[in-house]
Order: structure tokens, then sequence, then C-alpha cells
């Protein structure tokens, strides 16, 4: 964990930098008569952040904070496992948004999700893959009038039938 | 007093009658569950919803909104939780320890102190706002941004208490939270700002509910996953009569003094114009915890951190509306739509409404007693029904918590770009957790930071760099301040033509 702790330090600072420099695109000064500059803000609380993670490194390094004194690693077998059965299904789930719609990328990760994680009856799972983005569409587009995402144009047929039923 | 008493009882027999007695229970019903849809809060709710009340007469609408915004107020809780994902931006603090009470098996107790607080909070704030509306109208508006921003620097301060003992850590996460409340156009100068290489996503900034429900949604539930090897249960007792009750006094014997501290807090905080519920709740919180005997029970699962947020919220809901009414300032994103309702109705708020239309004022202040009645009872029927979800099994609610995520980070700003910030903010801050980062002061930062923080931070700046903030107001701003301040009291003198 020590390693992962200096590390993340090390990629916080190099991002503290680069807000530092994007920052100062702008007026990062005071201009006199109207105040402090559009990127003043951003920049000065970059510093502070770079400062921060110069102490956590310096804290890292003399085994001073929980993480350095641990000797496990950040993600073990399980943990990148995890990462990435779950963290790629989610992954997975977004880019689906914009081909098969929000209703549909839900459905297929879903059934994802509760069958092949859960290790779910089909039943189960088709009870809930079916009825979540069902009722999702009704809540979100019926009542509260939000249009999600709906992907590529071969589902428009089916969202014409929906929406002759809500409107 | 007596002819406060004598309006105010025509007021609750207004809102008592069949019509707007209909509308306070379905308003308050449809609140609970927008509050509760991440991504969803009362000001949707209420933009939304606005148009259906040009059916009914203004008194009516107006009770109808309020309702709504009452339940929502209630629903922001259940999210925090039962999911762990903040309803709204005014339900956050009540994730610090209200989901750890779920995670530990105490979600009804968790559910029912937020429920007693939020009436509490609500009732003391009616009976300021019945009494004292004129006095409190002409000390909020006295706030200029000097003290605005010496207001949102106190709630900073607190924020560092959230963070544990890795001061540098909370620090870092205050001023990301902040730097990334910057992102896009400054309101101040118009200029583009840290929009990373010209993507069009960062030009409108970044929405708090996409940080929110990256780190909470998506991140905790990873960490939750990871750290119990996805082996939780849970082990919710059965919702009895004799349960909640005894979880209600359990509840209020160790919630007492946050309810207390968020009924006052949140009702002052919420009265200034554009602080609303969310500093609310979050500086409540952090009072409470402040002055807690145990402080560090806080964030494992402390009563108190969910009624002093809770508390707050519904007060400063209530709070919010005082400028509104009084002075015709709105103190809330949602009020300033009932605002923009009101003047659609032929209504101008104001010192004169209560002079000219004393039966629709004193009906919608009769009304926020009936509402926080009904929010209540509704709140507590609805109880079985969010317990039951925290019954299912694990993989099923995780599951549904990522497509809450998702559908709720696309709502929040109906843009696909910030459904994957909102996961790449979920990978990071799972990362981040388990290097003993708190995300908490993050989002309490991006949610306060806002335009808030940096508009009243430039507004209050000093022309000349020598100058101190408090001298920071010219001689001139000063004596218009004045006059406003004296033409307006001399103004709210209740029932005088």
């Amino acid at each position: 964990m020590r390693r992962a702790e200096l590390i993340m330090a090390g990629v916080l600072a190099l991002f503290s930098i680069y807000l530092m420099w994007k920052s100062a695109e702008l007026e990062v000064g005071f201009i006199s008569g109207e105040g402090p500059g559009g990127g003043a803000w951003p920049f000065w609380l970059s510093a502070i952040m770079l400062v921060c993670t110069g102490v956590i490194a310096y804290n890292g390094i003399r085994r001073k904070s929980p993480p350095s004194q641990s000797d496990e690693p950040l993600l073990d077998r399980y943990g990148w496992k995890m990462l990435l059965e779950v963290g790629g299904g989610i992954f997975g789930f977004i880019a689906l948004i914009d081909i098969v719609s929000m209703y549909g990328a839900m459905c297929i990760f879903l059934v994802y999700y509760l069958k092949f994680l859960g290790r779910h009856t089909w039943r189960l799972t088709m009870m809930f893959a079916i009825v979540t983005p069902v009722v999702f569409f009704f809540f979100f587009e019926g009542l509260m009038r939000i249009t999600m995402p709906k992907g590529l144009p071969f589902t428009e047929p089916l969202f014409n039938i929906l929406y002759e039923l809500i409107y | 007093m007596l002819e406060v008493v004598g309006f105010l009882g025509d007021g609750l027999w207004s809102a008592i009658q069949p019509r707007n007695l209909l509308l306070i229970v379905i308003g308050v019903t449809l609140g609970l569950f927008i509050g509760a849809m991440p991504g969803l809060g009362s000001v949707n709710g209420v933009a939304i919803l606005l148009p259906i009340t040009f059916l009914v007469p203004p008194a009516s609408a107006i009770i109808f909104l309020a309702a709504i915004y009452y339940g929502a107020m209630y629903g922001g809780a259940i999210s925090s939780i039962t999911l762990g994902i903040p309803g709204a931006s005014t339900a956050v603090a009540t994730t610090f320890d209200g989901r750890p009470l779920a995670l530990q098996g105490k979600a009804r107790l968790a559910l029912v102190t937020a429920a007693i607080a939020s009436f509490i909070g609500g009732t003391v704030a009616n009976l300021l706002f019945t009494g004292f509306a004129p006095l409190l109208a002409s000390v909020a508006l006295s706030f200029g941004p000097p003290e605005i921003f010496a207001l949102m620097l106190l709630a900073f301060a607190t924020f560092v208490g959230l963070g544990g003992d890795d001061i540098p850590k909370t620090l870092f996460s205050i001023c990301i939270g902040l730097v990334l409340a910057a992102v896009g156009f400054d309101q101040i100068s118009g200029e583009p700002r840290l929009i990373f290489g010209g993507i069009s996503g960062f030009m409108h900034g970044i929405n708090f509910l996409v940080l929110a429900i990256g780190v909470y949604g998506i991140g905790e539930m990873l960490w939750t996953i990871d750290s119990t090897r996805g082996k939780i249960t849970s082990t919710e007792a059965k919702m009895t009569v004799k349960g909640a009750v005894s979880d209600a006094k359990l509840g209020m014997k160790r919630g007492w003094k946050g309810t207390a501290i968020g009924s006052f807090l949140g009702f002052f905080v919420g009265i200034l114009p554009a602080a609303g519920a969310t500093p609310g709740s979050l500086m409540a919180y952090g009072v409470t915890k402040l002055t807690s005997k145990n402080p560090e029970e806080f964030g494992k699962g402390h009563p108190g951190g969910v009624a002093a947020p809770e508390a707050a919220n519904n007060s400063a809901s209530t709070g919010s509306m005082l400028p509104m009414l009084t002075l015709g300032i709105p103190g809330s994103p949602t009020t300033a739509i009932l605002l923009g309702g009101m003047v659609i109705w032929g209504l101008t708020p104001g010192p004169r409404l209560f002079v000219d239309q004393p039966d629709f004022v004193w009906g919608l202040i009769g009304s926020f007693y009936i509402s926080n009645i009904f929010a209540l009872i509704v709140n507590l029927s609805f109880i079985p029904v969010f317990i039951w979800m925290l019954r299912m099994p694990f993989t099923i609610l995780a599951a549904m918590i990522f497509v809450l995520s998702v559908v709720g980070g696309y709502a929040a700003t109906r843009d696909m770009h910030d459904v994957w910030l909102m996961f790449l903010f979920g990978i990071v801050g799972y990362l981040l957790r388990k290097l003993n980062y708190p995300v908490a002061p993050a989002v309490l930062a991006i949610v306060v930071a806002g335009p808030t923080l940096r508009a009243a931070a430039h507004a209050a700046a000093p022309n000349r760099p020598a100058r101190g903030l408090t001298h920071s107001m010219t001689t001139a701003h000063r004596s218009s301040r004045r006059r406003i301040n004296r033409r307006s009291r001399s103004r709210l003198i209740w029932n005088s033509g």
C-alpha cells in the first residue's frame, strides 16, 4: 500500500501542476479595479493541492500515514477481478446507451449483473431486467418528462409505440 | 399577536379544505418519491409540475408546490440512507451517518430518526416563520457578500472535522472539490475556464450530482463489494409499530441535540438569499459533530448525524420561503421557481403581499403545518417499503444502485459526457477511498462552492488589495443597503394597511 500511496501522491501532484498551468491561461493575479482574475481561484487552490501532495508523500516516505504502514497491496487478486467485472460491466452499460438506448442498456446490464455475477435464476433475472426499464421509462418519460437517450435509429419503432401510450 | 393567531387559524382552515388537503397528500407523496430519486430534487418536481397548478386557484397551486417541496426534503434522506446515494444536495450530509447505520442493520432507526427530526425541524421553522418573519427578513437582508463569504468559510471550517485525522488529505479533498466547482464559464468574467482542451461537456461546468453519484453510488459500492468480498447481508428487523416507537425514542435520545441545532441553524441559513437548505444541512452536521461529546462516533453511524442535517434541511426549506414572500427574493432555486409561479398567477411577492393577499399568504403558512404532519405520516408509512429494498439480496441491490447511478447521472444534466465523468469519479473515488482520502469534503466543497461562494468572494473582494474583507463594501453600497433595509423594515409591518 505504501508504494500505491506514493504513486498516487505523485499522480495527484502532476494533476495539480496541470490544473495550475491550465488556470494560468486566465489572469491569476489581482486586476486593479475588478478584483481577482478568472484563473486566480483554481490556480491558488491547485497550488495548495500541490503542497498537500508533498506533505502526503513525505508522510508516506516516513511511514506516518496508515496506508504507508500497511503491507497489503492496493488491489489484490479479488480487487482486480471485482474491478474488471463490476467496473467493466458499468463501462459496458454506459457504452451501450448510445447504441441500444438507456433502457436497452439497462436491461442488458441487469442480465449481465444478476445472471452472470449474481448467479440468480433466469426467472428472477428476466423479471428485474424487464420490469426495471419499464418502470423507469414511465417514471422519467411519462411523469417527469425527462427524455433519456434513444440509441441508434433502429430503436425508434419501439419508442414510437411507447410514446403513443404516454402522450 | 392575537391577530397573528387569528390569521393562522384562518390559514389552517383554508389548508384543510378537501381540495387543498388532497393536493397536500398528493404533493408530499410525489415529493417523497421525487426527492428519493438520485438526480431529481425538489427543484425538478416543482419546475415540472408548475404547469399543472394553472388548473387550480393560486392559493391551492402554491399549497401543492409547497407540499412537493416538503415531501422532497423528507425523500432526499431515503436514498441517502438505504442506497448511500444522496437523493439531492440537501441530503448529502445525511449519507455520512445514515448509510453506516443501514449497513449495520439499523436502517429503520436511521429512517425513523430522519422522519422525526425533519418533522421537528419543519415545526420549529413554521413557528419561527409565523412569529418572527418581519424581523428575520430584515436581518437576512443585512447579509451582503462579505457576510455570505464568511458564512461559507465557517461551513468549510466544519468540513475539516469531517475528514478524519489526515489533514493534508482532507485539505486536498476540499481543494479538489473547489477546483472542480470552478470548471466551466466563469460567471464573473464570462471566460471559459479549465475546459481541458475545449471539451464541450466541461463548458457547463461539473454538476455536484455527477461527483456525488460517482463517489457515493459507484465508488462507495465498489469499495463495499471489495471490503466485504461480496458477502454483505442485510439483517434488518421487520417494521413494527413497537419497533418504530423504540427507534424513535432512541433516535431522539441520541439525536436531540442535532435536531435542535439543525432546526434553528437550518432556518437561519435558509432565510439568507442564495444560501438555501444545502449549506444549512452541512453546517448543522458539522456544528453537531464539533459540539458532541463523542465526535469520533460521527461518520460511523450516529443518529445525531442523521437528525442534524434532516432537521436543518426541512427547517431551511421553510426559511427560504421567508425572503421570497416578504421581500420577493428567492432563498433557494426551488423558491425561485415558486416566485416565478406567483408572478404568473398575478401575485406580487413582497411586503405588500401580506396586506393585499392575506388569504393566500396565511393559507400557504397554514399548509406548511399541515404538509409537515402529512409528510411525517406518509414517510413513516413508506418506511417498510424502503426497508424491504434493503432486504433484497446484495447483488440485486448493487445492480439497482448502479442503474440508479447511471440514470441519475444522466438526469442531472442530460449529457452523456457527465455520465462518463461520473464513472471516472467513481473509479478514482474508489481508489482514493482505499488510500484513506476522505471524499466527503470534496462533495461538500463542490456543493457549497458552486456559484455562491465564488460570487460572494468576488463581490466581497476589495478593489484595492490592501483593504480588508470587512472594509470591502464601499460607502455608497453600504448607505444604499441601509436605505433598502430601512424601507423594507418600515414596509414589513404585519397587517397594517
